[in-house]
Formats: structure tokens, C-alpha cells, sequence
């Protein structure tokens, strides 16, 4: 499969999928126990007839706009394509979406669905915080009852977010299993939906887990990439050359990348958290060095020992400290469709202090590895050529970290 | 015949009902896991269910979890798991033996691999959580080659239509999931089961067993009136939690526990 010629591939027929069983190719599925079996079938049933639903859709833009304040805008950086000296450099400004970040996109879409359900409660998994924050904000104004699962070391390096959430009226629970981190937040949010089934609606926040999870986070994260045409059209008069995006679970990755599938002109990178560097395990990027397996519902390329035991990741970024990616990106990855690459802590740590010192811009770690490889991607590029960076979020929840790292106590 | 099938068949005949006990391959340390078989069987196991340790076992609570954790701290791997068997074979031929847990590592092992490999170490079936029937396909294929029983779950949460395919899919036994939860969660409903299980026996001969929530003789007995087979993981992997560093202890926690079960369940 990975041998696959992609001029051969019919990219029409890639952005039909999944299939009705959730598959992108070998990827995807539902790799769940029983019990929730029912839940999702029943999710999968009312989003294929809300989705349809011009008033449900209608009730979503409404939000998106009024709540949100969508679009975002596209914002062409002067001083950082000076900087890189190739390509202009754009940025989608999903940082300035109520709550900061791309993940609100997400859980206004689910939230919808929730409460189309009737169930009073949500739950959600969160890295960074910012998806917990997303969750609990949009909770709070539909009067749901919110718990999320955050590891204990991320409870840790994100302290502001736990705070934002409880502020909210969320109950924030510290995971202490495993690694600490979102892998087994999102192990410990599966376990007690499982347990609650009934009465609860589980708020997935990246484009991963079991059918339809991958398919409806992608069509609510679309809407970045739609309007990122549309607006590359407003500013330059055609599509973009590039578009980037970090990819964690890859949530904003393929809210970008979806809408431009089919656009063979536009060349697609998706830079996962390269850590201490990819020669080691010191990383979290199981696109560039990781193989196929079975996690968290589905199937996707993972970081994994010779057994299949999941290994610990490691990222200076919450939000990309992750084993997995969503089963979309595999597929993608496999026919050559995105190209996917990596940044380092320090390269993100950079780009971090460039974007904050010359643009005014200050980037959430996670948007840093996107923005530091667009930095080396426009270098390379000619001078008319264009390059959209998605900047998923602001940085202010990693000011804390970055200040660490600077050896400032603050 | 499949020991499965033997097993039920022969408890049929006595008009006894199965014991089904799980402990987790590897805790406290890999040394242990045959002789801990061995007094499963002594102590009045039918077949063993052998849990497979997984990185992240996303349908255990905290008891199996830790005993995964104390598992892999000596690496216990699949292929370990299934050396094991072959071990326990050699001086234990008939009691069956099936493996529970969960995909990943029988994905990297390779299906055909896992199902061969599975088959020469005298193993007789396996149940992986998190491998719904329409995810199976694959794997049934080879089992059914190797003569291997591919056990799955039903929930309460199993609408009839589901419950259909799953007995379609199923060999050996049925697995009822008493609660909805993760291992070692709430009290079993004992009226409760029993509905389902009619509703499930409407659509199957296959032999039903129940686990989550059985803790003792008393909980045993009860499930014993109900189900073709009582299974009991978590109540005995504490025995293991609370004794990690004397074999000896957990050999006889394990047997005492076993004994007041088996005796209640056949009173
Ligand atoms: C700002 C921001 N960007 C990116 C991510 C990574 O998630 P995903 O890959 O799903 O977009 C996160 C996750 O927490 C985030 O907060």
C-alpha cells in the first residue's frame, strides 16, 4: 500500500472516505469493546442525518460566527516571510477563535450533537487544555454537566488551562496511570464512558478514535480549510503553493488539508513533534517513524516497541505529546498525498520567539512546529510563490513553559 | 474436538457449570505464571483465561491495569505469553487454555503468525477486547485453520440485531459482560443477567459465560444458576496485587479462593 503510485490515485474517490464502515483504506474502523459498540452506532446514525439537517447546520455556522467569530482571518506576515527570504508567508488565524485555539471548531459541532442526544453530561481527553478548555467552555453555555481527563504530567505543565476549566464549572480529572500524558487521559476517558455510557456524550478532541469519531471532527475542522480557499482567492488571486499544519492527533492538520485534496497544485506538510530529535525515541512522531497498529479505536500508524507495547512520547508540547495520529493522515501518508515532517522542541521553541518578536504573533508551542518548518519550507521557494500556515492556537497557555525553558521563574 | 468443546461437553454431562479463572501472563514476574496455572487447575479451574499485558488496556480498571504495569516491567511480551502455554502443556494436556487482550500485539505479530505460533504452543482460543466481530474477519480465518476458538464479548448495551452477528462470529463460549464498566466495576445485577442471557440462549447454542462483578462463592453460586460458565479476573488478580513478593502467599490465596467458588458453585 505505501508503494502506491499517487498519480495514480483518483483523489476524488479520497475525499468520499471513510467508507461506511469508517475505513481510509487499511486505516480507521472501530477497535472498541463491546459495550460501546451501540453508543457509537447510534452516534454514526444521528450525525449521518444531522449532517444532512440544513437547520442543524444552520444552528452550527450561527455559532461558529456569533460564538466563534468566524472566519478567522488570513493573515499575510510581512516581516516573517522577510525573515525566511522565499515564499509569502500566510497565516490562518484560528488563534483568534474564542476559547484560542482551532479546538472550539470542534466542540461546538459535538456539543450540537450532544445535546440532539438529550445526554446532560460530556466528557472530553485533553493535552494542552486547550480542548478541555474548548469542552468546558461550550458546557458551560449549554448548561452540560463536564468532566475532563487531563494526565497528571500535563496537569502539570499547563497549569492555566486546568484553572480556565474549573473556572468554567468543569471537574478536572488528573490521570496518573501510564505516562501521565494524553494517551492515557484519552485511555481513562474511554474507561469511564464505558461506565456512563448512558447518560454521557464523549467530546473526542483530535480526528483519531473509533468511527465516526475521525469523519466528524474532520468535517467540523473543515471549515478551516474552506475558508483559508476562499480567502487565498480574496488576498492572491489563486490557491496557495503550500499549506502547513502541526499534526498531534491531527485535528487541525486535516481541518486544512481536507477541502484541498482534490487541488494537486498545493502541496501539503504535516509536521509532527519531532522532540529531542527523530534519530531517537525522544519524539512523538509516528508518521515519520512509527508503524501501523491498533489504538484508542482505530487503526493508524503508531509509536510502538518490537511487542506493540505503546511507547512514551515525548514533545516540549502538550498538545503533540501523543503515540497516534488520526486514521485520515495514515491514508494520506500512504498514497503520498501530504508530506509529513517533523520539528524539533528547539526548533518550535524558535519559531515560538521569532513569531511573538517580529509579528506581534505569540503562537501556542504546538502552531510553533509549523510555523518553524514553513520558515525552512519558504526559504526554499521563490519569492511569488505562497505558503498558508495554520496557527492553531495562541501561546499564551505556554508562556509558563517557555519562561521554564528560559530558566525565568515566574 | 477443541478442548473448549470437550470441557463444556464433559460439564455437560456431569451437570456441572465451568469456572473460568484470569490472571494476567507475566505478574508478578513471568517465572510464576505456569505454577500459578497449575493451582488454578488443582484449585478447580475448568479453562484459563490468560490475559495478554498491554501498554494501554483502555476496558480494564485499576486492579488489571497494575497487574499489565507489573507484567511489562519484565517485558512480558506476547510470544512470552505463548511460551507459557507450551510450558503449561507439557504436563497439562487437557485443561484449555484461552488468551484475553488486546489487538496491538497480535497486530505487530502478524495474524497468520500469532494464529500458527498460537496452535503448535497448545493454545485453545483467544477473546481480544477491543476486536468487534466486523473488525475480525482476518483473524477468524486463521483460527478457524488452526482449529482456535475466537471468543467475543456482549454487553448489556447489545441491541438484538448486534447480538445476531456477535453469536454468528462467536466459537467456544460467550462472553457476557455483566455491568456496563471496566473490569473490577460495580456488582452484577443477578435478574438482570439472567434476562439478557435468555434473550442471548433464544439465539445460540454456544455455551454462555458471565464475568464482571464476581467476587466470591456467594456471587459465583449465583451466576453458576444462570450462565454455562462464571468468570473471575480482578477478585483474583488482587490476590496477586497484595502478595507480589511471595509466591507461596498468592499460591494459597489463589487456592482458597478458587476452593470456596468451585465448592459453591457445585453445592
Ligand atoms: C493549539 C493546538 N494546536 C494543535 C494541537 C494538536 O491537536 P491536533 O493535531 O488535533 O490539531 C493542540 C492540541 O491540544 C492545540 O492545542
Amino acid at each position: 500500500m505505501s508503494t502506491t503510485d499517487k498519480t495514480a490515485i483518483d483523489l476524488k474517490a479520497v475525499t468520499m472516505l471513510p467508507n461506511k464502515t469508517g475505513h481510509f483504506g487499511p486505516y480507521g474502523g472501530r477497535f472498541v469493546s463491546e459495550t460501546l459498540m451501540s453508543a457509537l452506532d447510534d452516534l454514526t446514525e444521528l450525525y449521518d442525518r444531522l449532517s444532512q439537517d440544513p437547520e442543524f447546520q444552520k444552528e452550527y455556522d450561527y455559532d461558529l460566527a456569533h460564538y466563534v467569530g468566524r472566519p478567522s482571518p488570513l493573515y499575510f506576515a510581512e516581516r516573517l516571510t522577510e525573515k525566511a527570504g522565499g515564499a509569502k508567508i500566510y497565516l490562518k488565524r484560528e488563534d483568534l477563535n474564542h476559547t484560542g485555539a482551532h479546538k472550539v471548531n470542534n466542540t461546538i459541532g459535538q456539543a450540537l450533537l450532544a445535546k440532539y442526544t438529550g445526554k446532560p453530561k460530556v466528557i472530553a481527553e485533553t493535552g494542552a487544555g486547550q480542548h478541555g478548555v474548548a469542552t468546558a467552555t461550550v458546557a458551560a453555555r449549554l448548561g452540560l454537566q463536564c468532566t475532563v481527563f487531563m494526565g497528571a504530567t500535563d496537569v502539570e505543565r499547563q497549569k492555566l488551562n486546568v484553572y480556565r476549566m474549573r473556572l468554567l464549572g468543569a471537574e478536572v480529572i488528573p490521570v496518573t496511570s501510564g505516562t501521565a500524558t494524553l494517551k492515557d487521559a484519552m485511555n481513562e476517558a474511554m474507561r469511564h464512558w464505558v461506565t456512563n455510557v448512558d447518560d454521557t456524550f464523549y467530546i473526542i478532541g483530535t480526528a483519531a478514535g473509533p468511527h465516526p469519531y475521525p469523519k466528524l471532527v474532520r468535517d467540523f475542522q473543515s471549515i478551516i480549510g474552506r475558508e483559508t480557499k476562499r480567502q487565498s482567492m480574496e488576498h492572491e488571486g489563486r490557491l496557495p503553493d503550500a499549506v502547513v499544519a502541526c499534526v498531534g492527533g491531527g485535528s487541525n492538520a486535516i481541518g486544512m488539508f481536507y477541502p484541498f485534496i482534490e487541488d494537486e497544485s498545493v502541496a501539503m506538510y504535516g509536521v509532527e513533534a519531532g522532540g529531542h530529535g527523530l534519530e531517537g525515541d525522544d519524539h512523538a512522531a509516528p508518521l515519520c517513524k512509527g508503524k501501523p497498529g491498533v489504538l484508542h479505536g482505530n487503526r493508524t500508524y503508531l509509536m510502538e516497541d518490537e511487542n506493540g507495547q505503546i511507547m512514551g512520547t515525548h514533545s516540549v508540547s502538550a498538545g503533540l505529546d501523543y503515540p497516534g495520529v488520526g486514521p485520515e493522515h495514515s491514508y494520506l501518508k500512504d498514497i503520498g498525498r501530504v508530506n509529513y515532517v517533523a520539528a524539533t522542541d528547539d526548533e518550535a521553541l524558535e519559531a515560538f520567539h521569532t513569531l511573538t518578536e517580529i509579528e506581534g504573533i505569540m503562537p501556542a508551542l504546538e502552531s510553533s512546529h509549523a510555523i518553524a518548518y514553513a520558515m525552512k519550507l519558504a526559504a526554499t521557494m521563490d519569492k511569488d510563490k505562497v505558503i498558508v500556515v495554520n496557527l492553531s492556537g495562541r501561546g499564551d497557555k505556554d508562556i509558563h513553559t517557555v519562561a521554564g525553558l528560559d530558566g525565568i521563574e515566574i | 474436538m477443541n478442548r473448549v468443546d470437550q470441557c463444556f461437553a464433559d460439564l455437560k454431562a456431569s451437570g456441572k457449570k465451568a469456572l473460568i479463572p484470569f490472571i494476567t501472563g507475566g505478574d508478578p514476574k513471568p517465572g510464576l505464571t505456569v505454577e500459578l496455572m497449575h493451582t488454578l487447575v488443582e484449585s478447580g479451574a475448568d479453562i484459563i483465561e490468560l490475559g495478554v499485558p498491554f501498554s494501554d488496556p483502555m476496558a480494564d480498571g485499576p486492579t488489571i491495569q497494575l497487574a499489565c504495569e507489573r507484567a511489562l516491567r519484565h517485558n512480558t511480551s506476547l510470544r512470552d505469553i505463548l511460551a507459557m502455554v507450551k510450558t503449561f502443556r507439557e504436563t497439562n494436556t487437557t485443561t484449555p487454555v484461552v488468551l484475553m487482550g488486546y489487538l496491538n500485539p497480535v497486530e505487530i505479530m502478524g495474524y497468520e503468525n500469532f494464529a500458527k505460533t498460537a496452535s503448535e504452543s497448545g493454545l485453545d482460543g483467544a477473546l481480544v477486547v477491543d476486536m468487534p466481530p466486523e473488525e475480525s474477519e482476518v483473524l477468524a480465518g486463521y483460527f478457524k485453520q488452526h482449529d482456535l476458538k475466537l471468543v467475543f464479548l456482549m454487553a448489556p448495551t447489545t441491541p438484538d440485531a448486534r447480538a445476531t452477528t456477535i453469536c454468528e462470529h462467536g466459537s467456544g463460549y460467550l462472553y457476557y459482560v455483566s455491568v456496563k464498566g471496566v473490569t473490577g466495576s460495580a456488582a452484577l445485577d443477578i435478574d438482570d443477567v439472567k434476562a439478557n442471557l435468555d434473550r442471548i440462549r433464544a439465539k445460540t447454542q454456544l455455551p454462555l459465560g458471565v464475568g464482571f462483578g464476581i467476587k466470591d462463592g456467594k456471587t459465583a453460586a449465583a451466576v453458576a444458576k444462570v450462565a454455562d460458565a462464571v468468570i473471575v479476573g480482578s477478585a483474583l488478580v488482587r490476590c496477586i496485587e497484595e502478595n507480589e513478593n511471595e509466591p507461596d502467599v498468592i499460591k494459597q490465596r489463589l487456592s482458597a479462593l478458587m476452593t470456596e467458588m468451585r465448592t459453591a458453585m457445585d453445592a
